[in-house]
């Protein structure tokens, strides 16, 4: 049971669908990028405080999320940043599943009171994924840079209390992944349901501390034999998905299940995006919820068409026979490894430019373990970083 | 397991059901998932409501369709759902 997943959301569960689809069927809505956290992997763009006073109004995110319904969107994920951050979620989530969405709240649970919560069901909410960064209150509390372990227990226990299913994510990376044991335990004692332990993938701020984050080779095998064991003695009372880094395969990942294929991400300032990265990408001019319609962006705006299909695809995709399976990987990290986004994702071994992948997993396999030393060079995601990182 | 055919079905939790214009076909949502059923699938779920039982479901049908005979490929159909996790007993 492995997956792409978190921090990105999960690789969508759905039939690719043909170049003509209408509209998306499964919309993200980062709500805002405000967070009490600063987590060192988070996947937010790195100049996301740009963004904090261009936000979206309740009714501009409820125009736009009318308007995807309407062209058969049916999946709703409202995430950011801490969307609870918001006073309007309740409004949103209320709306949206009156609309028909199914929805799913990605949170770290800060904020989540029993009054909201149980706003949050008489509305409609389908379900509320909730992130810890570790086991122990120390690494969670330095991972993510504030102290809220003890509050996330909490806000768990509330969760059970409302009748949703527990779903936990946790991001794995060097700094925690020999923690897996304990994780477990956490996520037993919780009586979760659903438990994510995903690597981080290396986008944004996971990017900037990429050699910090990833692990070694020994650590993924030590932490999927932990795995393995806890799955063979709880069966079907806790479903559990552990997720290697994509650095360690030998052909990408079906990024987003095509470009502008299923997924439409909006970004607090109403950015319309194939995916939560694709800001980062030079030579397309992303269109605004607030300028145009849904459909205008999904069926005509030059960025979703880009790559959609395969006709964009230089070699070695545009003749490799698994090109309608992977859609040649991401295009984001096409990018940020190789500076065109049209190469083959170098997570491919067929790619010319696969070294940068073995490169780095050579590297992760010879540092040492992290300790206090590395500590100071961690680049935390905070709005002063931030402010500093949009200057580059 | 298998299903009993006088035990009164339903969604399980975090499973809806949902006819989709756009698709013209009934979808059933799960967490970040969807399935498109087939026109046969989305009517036999559609009649699944906390309290039809296999049997239940397999008349009503039959009636909607007279002098078709049903029984061994609802069944088969509801023990695939009820596999899949989507159906369970009420």
């Amino acid at each position: 049971m492995t997956k792409a997943g978190s921090p990105m959301p999960d690789a969508p569960h759905f039939p690719p669908s043909a170049d003509s689809a209408p509209g998306p069927l499964w919309v993200n809505a980062e709500i805002t990028y405000k967070c009490p956290l600063h987590c060192v992997f988070c996947y937010n763009p790195l100049n996301y405080a740009s963004t904090f006073d261009k936000e979206l109004t309740t009714d501009q995110w409820l125009k736009a999320l009318r308007e995807a319904r309407e062209l058969g969107a049916v999946q709703l994920g409202i995430s950011g940043g801490e969307p609870l951050m918001r006073d309007d979620i309740e409004v949103i989530i209320a709306e949206a599943s009156k609309m028909g969405y199914y929805v799913n709240l990605l949170t770290s649970g800060i904020g989540l009171t029993e009054e909201r919560i149980a706003a949050f069901k008489a509305g409609g909410l389908d379900q509320i994924q909730l992130s810890f960064q570790d086991s122990t209150k120390q690494l969670n509390d330095f991972l993510s840079s504030t102290k809220t372990f003890d509050l996330k227990l909490k806000v768990a226990r509330l969760i059970k209390q409302y009748d949703y299913p527990m779903v936990l994510n946790v991001v794995l990376h060097r700094l925690n992944i020999d923690h897996i044991g304990q994780i477990l335990q956490m996520a037993e004692s919780m009586q979760a349901d659903h438990v994510e332990l995903a690597n981080s993938q290396y986008y944004a701020w996971a990017f900037k501390n990429r050699e910090y984050l990833m692990p070694s080779r020994g650590q993924l095998e030590r932490a999927e034999t932990v795995c393995n064991d806890f799955r063979e003695r709880l069966g079907n009372k806790m479903k559990l998905y552990f997720v290697v880094p994509d650095y360690y395969s030998e052909r990408p990942k079906a990024c987003m299940n095509g470009w502008g294929s299923v997924f439409l991400n909006i970004a607090p300032d109403g950015m319309a995006l194939p995916c939560h990265e694709a800001r980062m990408l030079p030579g397309l001019t992303f269109p605004n919820v607030r300028d145009h319609d849904i459909r205008t962006i999904w069926q005509d705006s030059q960025a979703f068409n880009a790559y959609r299909g395969n006709s964009w695809m230089p070699e070695p995709c545009r003749s490799c026979d698994e090109k309608e399976k992977d859609f040649g990987g991401c295009r984001c990290q096409a990018f940020m490894l190789t500076g065109d986004a049209t190469n083959a994702d170098p997570v491919c071994n067929k790619s010319p430019h696969h070294s940068l992948i073995t490169h780095q997993v050579a590297l992760a396999q010879v540092l040492r373990a992290p300790d206090d030393d590395v500590r100071p060079l961690i680049i935390f995601r905070d709005d002063r970083n931030s402010r500093n990182l949009s200057q580059e | 397991m298998s299903i009993s055919t006088n035990q009164a079905l339903r969604f399980a939790r975090q499973y809806k059901l949902q006819w989709e214009p756009t698709q013209n076909a009934y979808v059933l949502l799960y967490p970040e998932g969807l399935v498109k059923l087939t026109e046969s699938a989305g009517e036999i779920l559609k009649r699944i409501d906390g309290n039809a039982t296999a049997h239940d479901i397999i008349s009503r049908l039959e009636a909607s369709y007279p002098g078709a005979d049903l029984q061994q490929d609802v069944l088969d159909f509801l023990e695939h759902a009820y596999d899949k996790g989507w159906i369970t007993n009420a």
